[in-house]
């Protein structure tokens, strides 16, 4: 057993995995963004007086929370063009994300809506506020503070499973790992140059959340 | 095109049983393992907490896939000459110990501290108290949590797909690729999936009910 680690190939190579880093992050900012708004369309969907509105967006939940990530975004890229719609890599990369984070996302935020005691409500409607106001100053704010531990935690998830997408070749991190290794044969060592770098991209989402929680939801709750 | 008749069907239940098998083996191992970081996560030493602090952060916060592939061209590297599916099988169960052994430290340190204090005062020693008291509760407490994982342990074998090792998910694109019918094959190994990952959510979500209103 001579095998002797060179990392040289990453070092050599830096520049390419930094860009896919940023190729990474926009992947998980995109799919974040875009779940975030099914999850609040869900959410509401999910509570309104139209029965069959509700069964879709419960069956749409527990589908896509009971399958793979791997199938879902090869029913999108392979699956679809047998119904005519073609869609490139990256697209296909994002659909798939924010449909998956999307599909928690609807499930952490009816949580935190439904904690909200029915009596907060009566009582905004009895100080004179007007449906918009109430929603947003005691549904909204109060719910998004209730979710978002669970809510961030559920997006290093998503920012994490950007890396399945080298499934079907979209440029994102890891498959320009893939990349370099094919080229270079230095697998362990390009990978796991790469799993630093994610764990770098994690850790730096952590902070950037827990900073957002600070500033934007500290005040007192009682 | 060909159809997808007896034999096809049959290539993707030999893939079911990989899935299956993996999922079963990182559970397991992972649960082993899981439970030692969780005691050493909440013991008293300092350096053991810090330790299995860092061990669950960098499982957390790297991808599934990408601790695949580290232990697979790892193993390999540190001399071990493995068949691919034992170097899947460690990944899992490195994994799997790290999630499970947060889940199970946060039902650890949810049981109130009065019940160790009440252990200590009986004598009872660290194994019985651990054993007969903290665990029974904590493990009760954390059953949803860990059911959830299950599911997400049975999703995350698919992965080992990218690797090159024929699972339900490869097996399906094995057949994709022979049959050119993407859209039945993925739709049949969906389909697979949910019947087997449903019902433990549906499970989950009753034990986690039930702990809500024992807990009011």
């Amino acid at each position: 057993m001579s095998y002797s680690l060179d990392f040289s190939v990453v070092i050599e190579r830096l520049p390419e995995l930094l860009l896919a880093c940023l190729a990474t992050i926009g992947l998980a900012i995109a799919g974040m963004a875009l779940a975030t708004v099914i999850g609040v369309l869900g959410v509401i969907a999910r509570r309104s007086h139209i029965a069959w509105l509700r069964a879709i967006v419960i069956g749409f939940v527990e589908l896509i929370r009971n399958t793979p990530f791997l199938v879902q975004i090869f029913f999108i890229f392979f699956a679809l063009p047998q119904l005519g719609i073609r869609l490139n890599p990256t697209v296909t990369a994002i659909i798939a994300l924010a449909l998956n984070g999307g599909a928690y996302a609807i499930e952490i935020i009816r949580g935190g809506v439904d904690a909200i005691p029915k009596g907060q409500v009566e009582a905004g409607l009895a100080l004179g506020l007007h449906k918009a106001q109430i929603f947003r100053f005691i549904v909204l704010k109060p719910a998004l503070r209730a979710v978002y531990p669970s809510l961030t935690s559920q997006f290093i998830m998503l920012t994490l499973t950007t890396s399945v997408c080298t499934s079907i070749a979209a440029y994102e991190l890891t498959s320009v790992a893939q990349k370099i290794e094919a080229d270079t044969f230095r697998s362990f060592e390009v990978y796991f140059s790469i799993t630093i770098l994610y764990l770098i991209i994690s850790s730096l989402m952590m902070g950037f959340f827990a900073l957002v929680s600070r500033i934007s939801f500290s005040y007192p709750v009682k | 095109m060909a159809s997808i008749g007896f034999n096809e069907l049959y290539f993707l239940l030999q893939g079911l049983k990989w899935t299956v098998a993996l999922t079963i083996i990182g559970f397991i191992g992972g649960g082993i393992f899981g439970l030692l970081v969780a005691l050493a996560r909440t013991a008293e030493s300092k350096a053991l907490q810090r330790v299995t602090t860092g061990y669950i952060a960098i499982f957390q916060g790297t991808p599934l896939l990408m601790q695949l592939f580290v232990v697979y061209y790892g193993v390999a590297l540190v001399g071990l000459n493995v068949d691919a599916w034992i170097a899947v099988a460690i990944a899992f169960t490195l994994h799997a110990s790290a999630y499970l052994g947060e889940i199970w430290r946060g039902g650890i340190q949810a049981v109130p501290k009065g019940q160790t204090e009440a252990a200590k005062a009986l004598g009872l020693h660290y194994t019985s108290r651990i054993k007969d008291v903290i665990l029974p509760q904590a493990l009760k407490i954390s059953l949803p949590a860990t059911i959830g994982f299950l599911v997400q342990l049975i999703k995350g074998t698919s992965l080992a797909a990218i690797v090159g090792f024929v699972e339900l998910s490869r097996a399906g694109q094995i057949v994709s690729n022979q049959t050119f019918r993407p859209l039945t094959v993925f739709a049949i190994v969906g389909v697979m999936y949910f019947l087997i990952c449903w019902p433990l959510s549906l499970w989950g979500a009753r034990a986690e009910r039930r702990l809500q209103t024992a807990a009011r």
